[in-house]
């Protein structure tokens, strides 16, 4: 390993990714885009409430600004009112409304008087903002009982979260997108230009210098650190900046990053240099990378997948890396980061050997 | 006779049941141009890519330059400037940072200047190679085959997709770089191109080197030399054979005679004067390289 010769190929390698087009999106404004589309569905007002329609039938009368206020204060409802002279079912589903209540006219009156009274719930037990709204309904009618009936809470729950930086979902997305890029731009990239360069036999010629394919590949280690470490702060950059994001960012986030990038520029150098033909790799590439897209932890925590989906995302070598950055980032959990880390580099290596063992310049 | 710097025997190469190269004696002297002249897939890639050190050879020996190719590829490498076929390189890379990236693995000094210059390339910069022509393609692989101030250098098809000018600008070159001393191994299929760059040729068919010379002498050794071309017909050629004893075929209102010495010419001309014919055309043909191969290969490329 000569590092003049790394240095050579790296600023060649560079410059060649930075002129296209394909390489700045990756490495500049897919970040960006990500970060922005899933803060902005994830997190502020428009993300954590659903829309609950009421139908007041008993105007102001103060048992139904009571549930009203009661539905409010739960900030898991955003409330939106039907007009109290609209045919209740033709207008749910003329409208295509999945959570609709009705407070009727008696309502004020029975709760004074102590007689039972009903609340018709409009709603579609598929859909997840309908089940969200019956249970802040739910939440509020029982207190509301409670109160009537003199009752008083005896157990409360209070919560810590200490050791847990995080305060939104935003702040969970930022290592599962971190993640993602990591994954995603060395697994597009290197798996295109190792077919590419066999099949224009850019090998062939590289291989009449005394550059050796250790000191290619190690370039394009460097090269991906380089992008994984932009995008990353790219991504924490406007994350805090416009989603007020909450994450710890301190010096094990480094080697994280490091086996990340080594890991798929390895697998990446596989899956090319068994492929064929570049069509061939991008199907391989493909193959290997959507169900760890979608699948370690990326998007959303994987505990809130079915138990079986969470054995499998076990068995995704992203999985760890994310494990790993959320140890870090959210939890401030170094202990289970450094688990991680080892689980990691151990399958690195591996995909190192493999992609050495693929990898050849040489023709037969 | 000056040295050898490319010394070949018994070379062999098979792939399954063929035998894409079969048993090439060759010999490169120092400061020649040397054509290996073939069809498509005679074994003329195969060969040279043996020589360069990117293929094993399944039988014989090589030696360049008093090394072994494929034993000592990386000191041979410093050594030698190798262009395979269909050059390619990194698309968004231009000719200036390719050859000083190359100067640098060889720890050579930067000389992107001067390539460029003597390739003719100075405008071309700050161009991606993408966007390079074939033939400047082909030029920015010689200038990288240059980086390293070879003595050797094996061009594999130079030429091969330019158009003529682009062809003509490498030809150029290539004498340039004679004419500084270098040493040249070059495949191709197009026999002007070897008839006019090449010190000496070697035909390869079928793997086997089937002729070996310089044109003059591959000419005179298995063509039937000159052939002379006058008007006639029938009777004539016929009295020309009995008389003379030379071949002779009839083309049209003309007839042509193979002959093999100056003093036929005044026999055959006494002839046709002779038979009462106007002598419209009188033409004395000299048969070309392409006329020897043809007769030996019996096919051509374009």
């Amino acid at each position: 390993m000569r590092l003049k010769n790394i240095l050579a190929d790296l600023s060649v390698y560079g410059r060649s990714f930075a002129r296209s087009r394909e390489g700045l999106f990756f490495t500049f404004v897919f970040p960006i885009v990500l970060i922005a589309i899933f803060g902005a569905i994830f997190s502020g007002n428009g993300g954590s409430s659903v829309p609950l329609y009421v139908q007041n039938m008993d105007g102001n009368s103060p048992a139904a600004l009571q549930l009203l206020a009661g539905l409010n204060s739960t900030h898991l409802v955003n409330i939106r009112f039907i007009p109290s002279g609209a045919n209740i079912t033709r207008y749910v589903s003329e409208n295509s409304i999945t959570a609709a209540l009705v407070i009727p006219s008696t309502f004020g009156q029975s709760i004074a008087s102590g007689a039972p009274v009903s609340l018709p719930y409009y709603n579609n037990p598929t859909v997840s903002s309908s089940q969200i709204a019956g249970q802040a309904i739910g939440i509020v009618v029982q207190q509301i009982n409670l109160n009537l009936s003199n009752a008083h809470n005896t157990i409360y729950v209070r919560s810590y979260a200490d050791s847990v930086v995080a305060q939104g979902y935003v702040d969970f997305l930022i290592p599962g997108l971190i993640g993602f890029t990591i994954l995603t731009t060395p697994m597009f990239s290197v798996t295109f230009i190792v077919s590419n360069y066999k099949k224009d036999k850019i090998f062939r010629q590289l291989s009449l210098t005394p550059l050796t394919r250790g000191e290619w590949l190690f370039s394009k280690f460097l090269w991906y650190i380089i992008v994984s470490v932009l995008s990353a702060a790219l991504m924490i950059g406007v994350g805090v900046l416009l989603f007020d994001a909450h994450v710890r960012i301190n010096l094990y986030l480094a080697p994280l990053l490091l086996i990340g990038v080594f890991m798929f520029v390895s697998l990446g150098t596989f899956a090319g240099a068994v492929a064929k033909t570049e069509e061939g790799a991008a199907v391989i590439g493909n193959i290997i990378t959507f169900p760890m897209m979608f699948l370690s932890g990326t998007f959303f925590p994987i505990s809130i997948m079915p138990a079986w989906l969470q054995t499998v995302a076990h068995f995704l070598p992203l999985y760890y890396v994310i494990d790993g950055l959320n140890a870090v980032m959210v939890y401030t959990n170094y202990t289970s980061a450094m688990i991680d880390m080892l689980i990691s580099l151990t399958i690195s290596v591996a995909f190192f050997i493999l992609a050495m063992l693929a990898f050849s310049w040489k023709e037969a | 006779m000056s040295e050898a710097v490319v010394s070949v025997s018994g070379l062999r190469k098979y792939y399954g049941n063929t035998r894409a190269v079969d048993g090439i004696e060759l010999e490169v002297r120092k400061g020649e141009v040397f054509s290996l002249l073939g069809p498509n897939g005679a074994g003329k890639t195969t060969t040279i890519e043996m020589l360069e050190g990117l293929r094993k050879p399944d039988e014989g020996s090589i030696e360049i330059l008093g090394l072994n190719p494929w034993k000592d590829a990386t000191s041979m490498r410093r050594r030698v400037g190798i262009i395979p076929q269909d050059f390619n390189f990194i698309q968004r890379i231009t000719p200036a940072e390719a050859i000083r990236y190359f100067a640098t693995l060889f720890k050579a000094p930067d000389r992107s200047e001067e390539l460029l210059e003597l390739v003719d390339m100075r405008n071309m910069e700050k161009t991606y190679f993408m966007h390079l022509s074939g033939g400047q393609k082909q030029k920015l692989g010689l200038c990288l085959a240059l980086v390293n101030n070879p003595e050797l250098l094996f061009l594999d098809e130079p030429t091969t997709g330019l158009d003529p000018q682009a062809r003509r600008n490498m030809w150029e070159v290539i004498r340039k770089l004679k004419s500084e001393g270098k040493t040249i191994l070059l495949t191709t299929h197009y026999l002007e191109e070897a008839e006019v760059l090449s010190d000496r040729v070697g035909i390869i068919d079928q793997g086997k080197m089937i002729a070996g010379g310089t044109p003059q002498d591959i000419i005179s050794k298995h063509g039937s030399g000159k052939a002379l071309y006058v008007s006639g017909n029938d009777e004539i050629a016929r009295k020309v054979r009995s008389a003379t004893g030379l071949r002779c075929t009839v083309e049209g209102r003309n007839i042509s005679v193979e002959i093999s010495n100056n003093t036929e010419i005044a026999r055959v001309l006494d002839i046709v004067r002779s038979s009462g014919v106007e002598l419209e055309t009188l033409q004395l043909r000299e048969e070309t390289l392409e006329d020897v191969f043809l007769k030996m290969v019996g096919k051509v490329e374009d």
